[in-house]
Parts: C-alpha cells; structure tokens; sequence
C-alpha cells in the first residue's frame, strides 16, 4: 500500500517534468537534453529559497528559472542557430555550473527543519497525515499544470507552436515566426521540467546536484508508456497519458526495486533499455514485414500467410 | 500592386557552382492580373516566387507589393500580404493536426496570435460553409488529420489556406503539377474560381501550356533568369502552343526543354514534337 500510495505522490511530481518532455520531443519535435540541467535548476533554486524558509517563492522562482533555460536553448537553435540537441547539451553543460553556484557550491543542500509546500498544507489542514497530504499536493499540481498546458495548446500561441513540430514550412507561411514559437514552446516546456524538480526537493527535503541526470529519459520512458496504454490522439491526451505513463514508471521502478530484480544503479541503464526498445519497436515491425516478404518472394508464389 | 525592379540573386558566388539565377528582372502585376508563368527547367521561375516570398534575401533591386518594400521584410513577415502554394501538396498544411486546425491558423494569418482560443466556434462554423463549397465533402471531416487527407484535399485545403484571409498577392508554383489529371482539373478550377471571386493578384507557375494561355489574362515567359516574354490582350488571345513554342525558340534560340511540357502538349495532339 505505501508502495503504491509512494509511486502515486513520485509519479503525479514527475509527471511535470513528463509533460515538459512531451511539449519538445512530441509537440515541438525535438529531443530536447536541456531537461537534465533544468530539472536541478527547478531543484537548486527551490532548495536555496526554501532553506530560507520561502518554499512557495522558491517554486514560483523555478519556474522562472526554467522559463529562462528553455529561452537559452531556444535561442542557441534559432538565432544562433546550433543544432537542437547540441543546443540542449549546451545549455544542459552551462546549468552544471549554475545550479552549484546557486546551491552555493556544494553538491547537495538539505532543507531538514526547514519548510516546504507539503508542511505548509499540512500547517494549515491539521487534520490531513502526511502521506494525505503529499498526494493531495502532487495531485493539485498535476492537474493544475496539465489542465493548463491543454488550454494553452487550444489557443492561437498554442495552435502555432504545435504546427512549428509539424510543418515549420507551413508555419512561415501562415506569418509566423517559427523562431519565436519553438522559443515559447522550449521555454514552456523547461518550466514544467523545473516545477517538477523544485517539488521533487521539498518531497525529499534534499536537492543533489546529480539527480537530473538521465532525467530526459526518465521522462521518454513515462511518455512512451503512456502512449502504449492510450495510443497518440490529441494534445491534451497526450499530456494525459505522459502523466499516467510517469506515475507507472514509478510504479514499475518501486516493484522492480522490492523484489530485488535489479540493485539501485542499474535504474538509468534499465530506463534507456525501456526508451530504446520503445522507440525500436516501429522499426523491428517493419523489417519483420520486408523479411516475410522477401522470403514469399523468393518461393516465387508470393502466398498470403 | 507588385513591382519588380532589377532583381537580382546569384547563388553559391565566387564558387565553381556560381549560378546567376535571376537576372535584373523586371516585371510589373497591376491589381487584379492573373499571370502565369512559363519556362523551361532551371528558367528561374521558382527563384523569381521564393525571391518574392522572402525565402532569400535578393541581390539588388526593388520588390514592392502595394507600396510596401518587401525586400527588408523577413519571409513571415511579407507572408502577410502573400498566400503561396506549391507543388508538393505536403508543403502547405501541418499533417498531424485537423483540418480545422489548420485552418484556424492560416485565418488568424496577419493577426497577432494571443492566447484567444486557436479554434472558437463561430470560426468552425465559418470554415465549415468555405469547405462545402468546395464539393469536396471536407466539410464533414473537418476533425480528420489533415495527413489523412488525399493530395487532391491537402492541396485544396491548402488553397483554402492561402485564400482564407484574401491575400494580395497569390503565388501558385505548379501546385496542381502532383496531382492525377482528373484531381487536377478539379483544383485548377477551385482556383480559378477563388481568385476570381476575391480579384486576387496572382502568379501561377505552369508546365502546362494549354492552361498558360487558357488561364488568367497575361503569361510571361523566363529564361536564363530572365523574363523573355510578356504576353496579354489580343496578341495572347490569338496565341497557340505552337505559336508559343516558335516564340521561344527565336527569343532564346534554343528549343524549350521543360520534358514535362512535352509529355503535357503531347497528350494535346502532339503539337510540341512538330516544332
């Protein structure tokens, strides 16, 4: 039951980050690895502000923070105009040193004693336990920001930046600026990776600047299991379904790690199996297919199996 | 008003592949003129719409469309004022949203795009009575991707696109060129039928040499980079292929060589094998 209750609060957190990872690699069509430093960005900057007894200012500051990541990267592809993963990698490279000077040099900062979102719900609502409360949290946010998301993709912005994944061609031609919406839609996009990151800190009570790493698979793997349960529909589905796919990733990792199948540090190598093997299986179909052909071929008949 | 002045674009200068693909053209659209333009391959025909469209920044000279210079103007920038189509029906519409969508965009073309609804209902509805009279059935589709869509469907869809907000200025570069004859036809004259009713200035790109003469009211003719021949009125009037051909021939003292034009004119009677 806790197993389930934890993977629940973990999965609806880092379904944030899930949803800023759906925005660039489905919506905007780029992998993008900025993820990984703005993931600890979200996570410095909330850990700093709430260590100074702010936890709501340091989340709306991680935000900002991620807003201005995604910006970076944005602005590396576009004007500069880096190649998009290069773009990220780079931006992901330079936060390695920002998120340190933010938590003052030090590899982890620890908020023991300190308050978060959590206690302060829990302050308010004495009647509510912990473990309530924290679900109710996660819970709030992620709705909150999914709904969100999905309005902002039925607007004139949002119609535009989906069209820039899909035909940048067509979008120049419609008079926009495909520079200026893949800005908007990296910067959206970093913004839920960081929210995720700075309540993932106040969850744990610790920030450690080495805990985005692999962070964009994470987030791969939670929206290609979510598309494997719902399919790929619409927009709003599919910020559904990377949410669920996130809170199953969780679910898989925590009965992977209580049955001892695997020890702690084989997570990442197991998630990019997952990703990879997702992303593999398009593939494998069709080769499949083009080698019972070819097999019918040679026969010489060609026969329907 | 389009105007052209000297314009100019040499690609990959200095370099053994130097290519002068436009050279000092002039041309000059009054309000409301259909012009198509032939040529044979590598004429410059496609250069001349990217020049105007802004896909590169010309060389030298002068670009105004209605007064406005274009040639400062980024290619989004004078997608404002200009609608365009293109041969590859893919080209214009983003296949993994609706047909709705798709329009949506293209009707808040010009528009600063704010956080208003991309798709509100009264739009819908608007769409929806464009679409039905197409005859096409779209109408009832309009939540289908548009990447579901035929060629023929894309392509009028895309038409729809470029007209939905009446631009003033049209440029069609073959964009009926990869579709099936009969499908064709169809689009060829959903085209006709939409600058006509909106008076748009136009410039339409043709292998065909029948529909050059047949359609619009003025045809030009490049090559080299240039514009060779400025045909309207009576002299346009009384023109045939054959005609057209010879025209070339003596203008650039070469024999048209665009092999789809063959292929287009041969199924006409064969009249293009006799010049």
């Amino acid at each position: 039951m806790t197993l389930l209750v934890g993977s629940l609060q973990l999965g609806l957190l880092y379904a944030l980050m899930a949803a800023g990872v759906y925005i660039t690699f489905r919506i905007l069509n780029v992998p993008d690895l900025t993820v990984d430093g703005s993931f600890t960005l979200g996570m410095a900057v909330s850990a700093v502000l709430s260590a100074a007894g702010h936890p709501l200012l340091g989340i709306g500051a991680a935000v900002l923070a991620g807003l201005l990541a995604g910006t970076v990267t944005g602005l590396l592809q576009t004007k500069v105009g880096i190649q998009p993963i290069l773009a990220g990698i780079l931006t992901m490279t330079a936060l390695y040193s920002v998120n340190l000077a933010i938590m003052g040099s030090s590899a982890n900062v620890s908020l023991i004693g300190g308050g978060t979102v959590f206690t302060l719900l829990k302050g308010a609502v004495t009647a509510l336990d912990m473990d309530t409360v924290k679900l109710l949290v996660s819970l709030i946010f992620a709705a909150a920001v999914v709904a969100a998301l999905a309005l902002l993709f039925k607007t004139q912005l949002g119609l535009s930046i989906r069209a820039t994944g899909d035909n940048e061609e067509m979008v120049r031609s419609s008079s926009i600026n495909p520079d200026f919406t893949k800005c908007v839609g990296l910067a959206v996009g970093n913004a839920c990776v960081a929210l995720s990151g700075a309540l993932i800190t106040q969850y744990q009570k610790y920030a450690d600047i080495s805990s985005g790493v692999g962070m964009v698979v994470v987030g791969l793997a939670s929206v290609i299991i979510g598309e494997a349960i719902f399919g790929r529909r619409s927009v709003t589905m599919g910020l559904i379904s990377a949410a669920v796919g996130s809170v199953i990733y969780r679910l898989i990792i925590a009965l992977a790690m209580k049955s001892d199948l695997f020890p702690a540090f084989m997570l990442k190598l197991v998630s990019a199996v997952i990703v990879a093997l997702a992303l593999a299986i398009p593939t494998i179909r069709a080769r499949l297919r083009d080698a019972k052909a070819r097999r019918g071929g040679t026969k010489g008949g060609g026969a329907p199996c | 008003m389009l105007t052209l002045e000297q314009v100019s674009k040499t690609f990959f200068p200095g370099t053994a592949n130097e290519k002068q693909a436009l050279r000092q053209v002039n041309l000059q659209l009054d309000d409301g003129d259909f012009v198509t333009v032939i040529g044979s391959n590598g004429a410059g025909k496609s250069t001349l719409f990217n020049a105007i469209a802004g896909t590169f920044v010309t060389d030298g000279g002068r670009i105004t469309l209605d007064g406005v210079d274009m040639v400062p103007l980024k290619e989004h920038r004078r997608a404002r004022y200009i609608g365009r189509l293109f041969q590859d029906p893919m080209k214009g519409t983003a296949p993994s949203m609706t047909v709705e969508e798709n329009l949506a965009l293209a009707y808040s073309r010009g528009k600063k795009r704010g956080f208003s609804l991309g798709l509100p209902k009264k739009d819908a509805a608007v769409f929806r009575e464009l679409l039905a009279t197409l005859g096409l059935g779209l109408e009832d589709r309009m939540k289908a991707k548009v990447g579901l869509l035929s060629g023929g469907q894309r392509q009028t869809v895309t038409l729809l696109m470029a007209v939905i907000n009446t631009p003033r200025l049209l440029l069609l570069d073959e964009h009926t060129a990869a579709l099936d004859p009969a499908t064709a036809d169809k689009v060829m004259t959903i085209t006709r039928e939409m600058v006509a009713r909106n008076r748009i200035t136009t410039l339409m790109i043709t292998h065909n040499l029948n529909d050059a003469l047949a359609i619009g009211n003025r045809t030009v003719m490049m090559d080299e980079g240039r514009v060779i021949l400025d045909l309207k009125g009576e002299e346009r009037d009384r023109l045939t292929v054959d005609r057209l051909l010879a025209l070339y021939s003596r203008e650039s003292r070469k024999q048209f060589d665009n092999d789809r034009v063959l292929l287009s004119t041969a199924k006409d009677g064969g009249r293009a094998e006799k010049d």
